[in-house]
């Protein structure tokens, strides 16, 4: 006999819904077509819940959680659109243009960048803060992709898929909080890592960080979307 | 007493900078400058940046004249790749050029200068502008308007975008011309072509009034440059450079990108943050020459196109050799402008333009490349060095108002002596003096790589310094 399947209901923005025990907030929101703006996660990858831009308020618990990780339970009433968090969410957006050198006019992801694309939908007119501008270096050395650090936001999908779908591990993260960076094998020229060339991380990366060297002005969209179905294919196997 | 005369800013440009007048004791005038006042540092940052990224790049350089930058590095990354990029990519990009040097040139000619030309460089300042154009002569002022807007929207149809459009890179275009979109520019070209003549009729009555300003604005014996095809005809986008001596002399024939800065070197004012370009065998300041639509119609032995044929024949008979007086600028512009409709209508024209292989690939085979194109106000060079990865190392752009720099001095000297005495001035003299510049249609943004507010100024300065008078508009 199957194990049962043990379902919760709970509220999410004033509306009725379901889920199975275990499953995220995130993934019961999308579910009922309640959008929460999200940007290290990606479906297909394991969680790390590092960007925060899908904090949601819980009732009667005075933190937020994110809720790509934070799993549902019985009778929950989630907020996901409150002043607060659109306040948080939009100050979580500055913090990472101003941090790096994210110049959208000449970048090749603009038009298909996820961060530009935030920028917009969470209404982002000015960055506030001073811009660091820091001089970050290009690794052009391999055949086919570039990494280009001024303009990543150590989501670590690139560090994700390359680990768990690939299996090859070649991505990593060095350094420290705002010194890190993400590296090839043990901080190598990308063009002499163990790298298979297979190129998910550059269609997952969400914005012009890593790229396709053939690819110049606005015509890089990218396409992580096969992520779900290669997992699928893997498991019906 | 002497005094310095400050035009700052110098209006109705490109760009922002000033003029200076020094005075001497007697009020007459010692010196003259033209200074370009910021710096911006393009050359600088571009510095490890991949290569293939640069004409996107180097395109915000000025919302004006984006296309040649585009033009120029991508032909500089093309030379890095070594690439010859498809026959149908050449014609569109060259359509492209056309048909921002159209629109560029109706800025300069229609909300830039005709004020001068049809209100008088004496008339009242407070209506010295387009609008100004547009009420006393509404055919003409709606001319040069709908001018501007058939380039704009070649460019927007081509690239998507009136400004810093994306679709010039390295090996070629990104996107084939649709025919919806050939036809489109077809059905623009008859009202073109109907205000062209228009405003060169109309130019060919009044130039005749402007004769004591012809005879001092700019107007010297100098060398010549721009770009030919090998039939000697006009070229905006590819050919070689021709450099002519004052008396129409070919000094130096065939000068392709690769070879540009062995003819041509640049010197450094403490004056000006734009560089002045000098022909290197008669050195600085003796090399200084003129480019643009003057120095263009001095050197092409035809244009290429039957109507602009004939306007280049009655612009030759100006002068016995090249024309020399910088005024002509304004003649000059119009007849480029009715080749680059003419143009336009052949390249589209082509049995191949609808042809849909449009870009060459290639990764690095060079570590150094340079490409040259004319610029709507003179020759544009760019030149890249790259490693391996083809990270940029260093990069160097000549731009068409260094290259203008030195005469653009020379003629904001001449004007100045020829009408300021014994320190008297007025305002309709300071605008003839701002006016030899506006000849030029320099870019100010453009030629030092800047940004900054708009636009120029003038200053009258004593002997000892002291700020006599100081005009901003």
């Amino acid at each position: 006999m199957s194990e049962a399947v043990e379902v919760k209901t709970l509220i999410i923005d004033d509306r009725e819904v379901s889920g199975r025990r275990g499953q995220t907030i995130l993934e019961v929101a999308r579910e009922n077509d309640i959008q929460i703006p999200t940007l290290c996660h990606l479906d297909g990858l394991s969680e790390v819940g590092a960007c925060r831009l899908c904090l949601v308020e819980i009732k009667g618990n005075s933190k937020l959680l994110p809720a790509c990780v934070a799993t549902i339970s019985e009778g929950m009433e989630v907020s996901t659109h409150t002043e607060r968090l659109q306040k948080h969410r939009r100050t979580i957006l500055e913090l990472l243009f101003a941090e790096r050198n994210h110049i959208c006019s000449v970048c090749v992801a603009n038009g298909n960048c996820e961060l530009q694309a935030l920028g917009q939908s969470q209404g982002l007119t000015h960055v506030r803060l001073p811009y660091r501008n820091p001089d970050l270096h290009v690794d052009a050395s391999h055949e086919r992709f570039t990494v280009d650090h001024n303009r990543c936001i150590l989501c670590t999908r690139c560090v994700r898929v390359c680990a768990e779908i690939e299996g090859a591990h070649v991505w990593d993260v060095m350094g420290r909080g705002i010194n890190s960076l993400v590296i090839t094998d043990l901080n190598d020229p990308w063009g002499d890592s163990s790298c298979t060339r297979c190129g998910k991380c550059v269609q997952v990366c969400p914005t012009g960080a890593l790229f396709d060297k053939s690819k110049v002005g606005t015509e890089h969209p990218k396409h992580p979307d096969f992520l779900p179905y290669l997992n699928m294919m893997r498991e019906a196997q | 007493m002497s005094q310095t005369i400050t035009i700052d800013p110098v209006t109705r440009l490109e760009g922002h900078g000033k003029i200076t007048i020094q005075l001497d004791a007697q009020g007459n005038v010692a010196d003259a400058h033209f200074h370009v006042t910021q710096v911006r540092g393009f050359e600088k940052f571009s510095e490890g940046r991949p290569f293939y990224e640069m004409p996107s790049l180097m395109a915000r350089i000025c919302g004006i004249c984006p296309v040649s930058h585009l033009v120029a590095s991508a032909k500089a990354c093309e030379a890095i790749m070594s690439v010859r990029i498809p026959h149908t990519a050449a014609q569109l990009r060259r359509m492209l050029n056309l048909a921002q040097m159209v629109q560029s040139h109706a800025l300069s000619f229609f909300h830039l200068s005709s004020p001068d030309l049809l209100l008088g460089l004496d008339s009242d300042p407070a209506n010295r502008h387009i609008f100004g154009v547009v009420a006393a002569r509404p055919e003409l002022g709606r001319a040069g308007i709908a001018l501007r807007r058939f380039g704009q929207h070649i460019i927007e149809l081509l690239g998507n975008k009136r400004i810093h459009p994306g679709w010039v890179v390295p090996g070629g275009v990104t996107e084939p011309l649709s025919p919806a979109k050939r036809d489109e520019i077809l059905a623009m070209i008859p009202e073109a072509y109907t205000n062209i003549k228009l405003a060169i009729e109309w130019y060919r009555k009044v130039a005749d009034s402007f004769k004591p300003e012809i005879e001092v604005f700019a107007n010297f014996p100098s060398l010549f440059m721009g770009l030919i095809n090998e039939d000697e005809s006009i070229e905006f986008t590819d050919g070689a450079l021709r450099l002519i001596d004052a008396q129409g002399n070919i000094l130096e024939d065939g000068i392709t990108a690769n070879r540009f800065t062995e003819a041509i070197g640049e010197a450094v004012e403490p004056y000006s943050y734009t560089k002045f370009a000098y022909y290197k065998p008669l050195g600085y300041p003796e090399g200084s020459y003129r480019v643009g639509p003057l120095a263009r119609l001095n050197i092409a032995r035809s244009m290429g196109t039957p109507l602009a044929d004939v306007e280049l024949a009655a612009f030759k008979q100006l002068a016995p050799g090249p024309v020399q007086g910088s005024f002509h600028y304004h003649h000059a512009r119009l007849v480029d402008m009715l080749y680059g409709i003419e143009k336009i209508e052949q390249i589209l024209t082509d049995p191949l333009i609808l042809d849909k292989h449009v870009r060459a690939t290639a990764g690095v085979n060079r570590l150094e490349g340079a490409g040259q194109a004319e610029a709507p106000r003179g020759t544009l060079m760019h030149n890249y060095k790259v490693d391996e990865n083809g990270l940029i190392t260093w990069a160097n752009l000549v731009i068409a108002t260094g290259q203008n720099n030195n005469a653009m001095n020379r003629g904001v000297l001449q004007a100045a002596r020829h009408y300021i005495k014994d320190g008297k001035f007025t305002e309709g003299i300071l605008n003839r003096v701002e006016a030899v510049v506006r000849t030029f249609d320099p870019c100010l943004s453009c030629s030092t790589h800047a940004f900054g507010q708009m636009p120029l100024a003038l200053s009258l300065l004593s002997a000892e310094g002291q700020l006599l008078d100081h005009v901003t508009r």
